[in-house]
């Protein structure tokens, strides 16, 4: 399915590396004199219990796994995710029934990023070729930039000339991070991105946060700024660039000019904040957006920062979150 | 795809295995060489058995790489790797005919042994490696090792059969485990 090796993993066993800590005590484990060695905090692997048996949410969906009967009435379409056995239709991945009509799909849990036209995304320069660029976006095959969709510095529109395709590597190089919009899906499922507006193009001091697809809500707007002191692009595809907010918005360079100055710490912090609660949230399977990232972050505060990662402040911070949002609702 | 694009089928996905086995997995440590026979063997295996079950029509010029890496050797390698690729692949959302269970079995004094560990399959017996789709009853891959009287082999496979049903259970409870959960934390 992955142009590139997509490893599949075996599925880690329950045995999760969230157990309870266990503090070391008293002389035993004081270090011998003269070695400055800190408290080490050791887990034990404890059996998961499985999250979400406590909320009582009863999706209504029937949920399905590979070689389930779907139906057996032939009078349906089959989307996504099925196959037609004989005489029957059957699922081919493991997640839940969508049913539009007489179109009967299977959405998996999750997939690589199925490119939309529209969607943002981040993605990230993997090959220079001739007159194009090939981007790594988390899907099956590699995106494609093509150099007539990219946004000349200064904004500047004219026809691509030789000279443009021999400085391609000078605007954009194997490594590079750019967010960019789909413009049209291939027949094949490669995405192709285009950059023509001056709010995408090359990104530069941040954090990239790579999550799976199927966890970023699709919103009307991917850029947002955060009152916390940074802002964030949603990428649909699963990666997610936070970043410090610019002060003045830069429009003449359109994305090209990476600005190399020094973070302040108070600004790495919030950065940080802000993907140890993205990391959160993920762990815990509650959709991203801007609303819920703020909450998490806001419930976040009391804790120090690299605490975030512990599984048991992970599972306060998202109820507490959970519970705000419910509240927004209704 | 990484790596050679001329290997790449114009119509479907290749499926690329790669078998390897811990030095600390067996009895005694042993180093092995990384091309040795029995890995190239049980990679072709379970590409066998995995092209079988994927639905590769879906993803013309792409590869899916399997990766398996045995930590404890203890009998039915070729069974846990397919039974443990199973669950990878359908946790990475790429669409299958069915699960893949796989199980082994023997024959000792006249009884049929199923899943048999590192003792009983080190004594020299006849052993049966069977990868099953168990809703539909298809066979992805059949093999055997030593002599076995074709009288026997009914028996042998009937006891393969069940075992794999047994680990299907156990392997379709764990996805709708996993499914529903997830669903209820996504919730809306």
């Amino acid at each position: 399915m992955a142009t590139r090796g997509a490893r599949t993993r075996a599925l880690a066993s329950s045995w999760h590396g969230g157990g309870k800590p266990v503090e070391p005590k008293g002389p035993e484990a004081a270090a011998p004199p003269g070695v400055g060695m800190a408290a080490m905090e050791v887990r034990l692997p404890v059996a998961r219990k499985l999250v979400g048996q406590d909320l009582a949410r009863g999706s209504g969906r029937d949920l399905v796994a590979p070689g389930d009967t779907i139906t057996t009435d032939t009078g349906y379409m089959r989307g996504h995710g099925t196959y037609m056995g004989e005489e029957k239709l059957v699922a081919s991945v493991a997640g839940a029934v969508e049913r539009v009509n007489k179109l009967i799909c299977v959405k998996a849990l999750k997939t690589r990023y199925n490119g939309e036209v529209g969607d943002i995304v981040v993605g990230r320069i993997t090959e220079v070729q001739q007159k194009r660029w090939k981007v790594e976006t988390n899907s099956r095959l590699d995106s494609v930039l093509l150099l007539s969709s990219m946004n000349l510095p200064g904004g500047e529109l004219r026809r691509r000339s030789a000279e443009d395709e021999l400085a391609m590597r000078d605007y954009l190089q194997e490594g590079d991070l750019i967010s960019a919009e789909v413009q049209s899906v291939f027949s094949d499922g490669a995405v192709s991105l285009h950059t023509r507006s001056l709010k995408y193009g090359k990104l530069g001091q941040g954090v990239l946060v790579q999550v799976s697809p199927s966890l970023v809500k699709r919103q009307k707007t991917h850029f947002h700024d955060l009152p916390c002191g940074a802002s964030v692009i949603l990428g649909n595809n699963g990666f997610i660039w936070i970043y410090p907010t610019p002060e003045q918005k830069d429009e003449e360079a359109g994305g090209f000019i990476t600005n190399l100055e020094p973070v302040s710490l108070g600004d790495r912090e919030v950065i940080s904040r802000l993907r140890n609660c993205i990391m959160a949230l993920v762990t815990q399977k509650l959709m991203l957006y801007d609303t819920s990232i703020l909450y998490c972050y806001e419930a976040s505060l009391s804790h120090q920062i690299k605490d975030i990662l512990k599984p048991e402040v992970m599972e306060e911070i998202v109820l507490e979150t959970r519970q705000r949002l419910l509240e927004l609702e209704g | 795809m990484r790596g050679s694009r001329s290997k790449a089928l114009h119509d479907r996905a290749l499926v690329n295995c790669q078998y390897s086995m811990a030095t600390f997995s067996t009895g005694e440590r042993k180093r092995r060489p990384h091309g040795d026979r029995k890995s190239s063997e049980m990679t072709l295996h379970l590409k066998q058995t995995f092209e079988a079950a994927i639905l590769t029509q879906l993803y013309p010029r792409s590869q899916i790489d399997i990766y398996v890496q045995i930590l404890q050797a203890d009998g039915g390698n070729y069974c846990a790797c397919v039974n443990a690729a199973t669950l990878a692949v359908i946790d990475a959302g790429i669409p299958m005919q069915d699960y893949v269970c796989a199980s082994s079995a023997g024959f000792v004094e006249d009884t049929a042994l199923a899943d048999l560990n590192y003792v009983e399959e080190a004594a020299g017996g006849p052993q049966v490696a069977l990868a099953l789709l168990p809703k539909s009853d298809q066979i992805a891959l059949l093999e055997m090792n030593a002599r076995l009287h074709e009288d026997h082999l009914e028996c042998v496979l009937d006891a393969a059969t069940a075992a794999c049903r047994a680990v299907h259970a156990v392997l379709d409870q764990v996805v709708r485990d996993h499914v529903r959960e997830v669903a209820t934390l996504l919730g809306e």
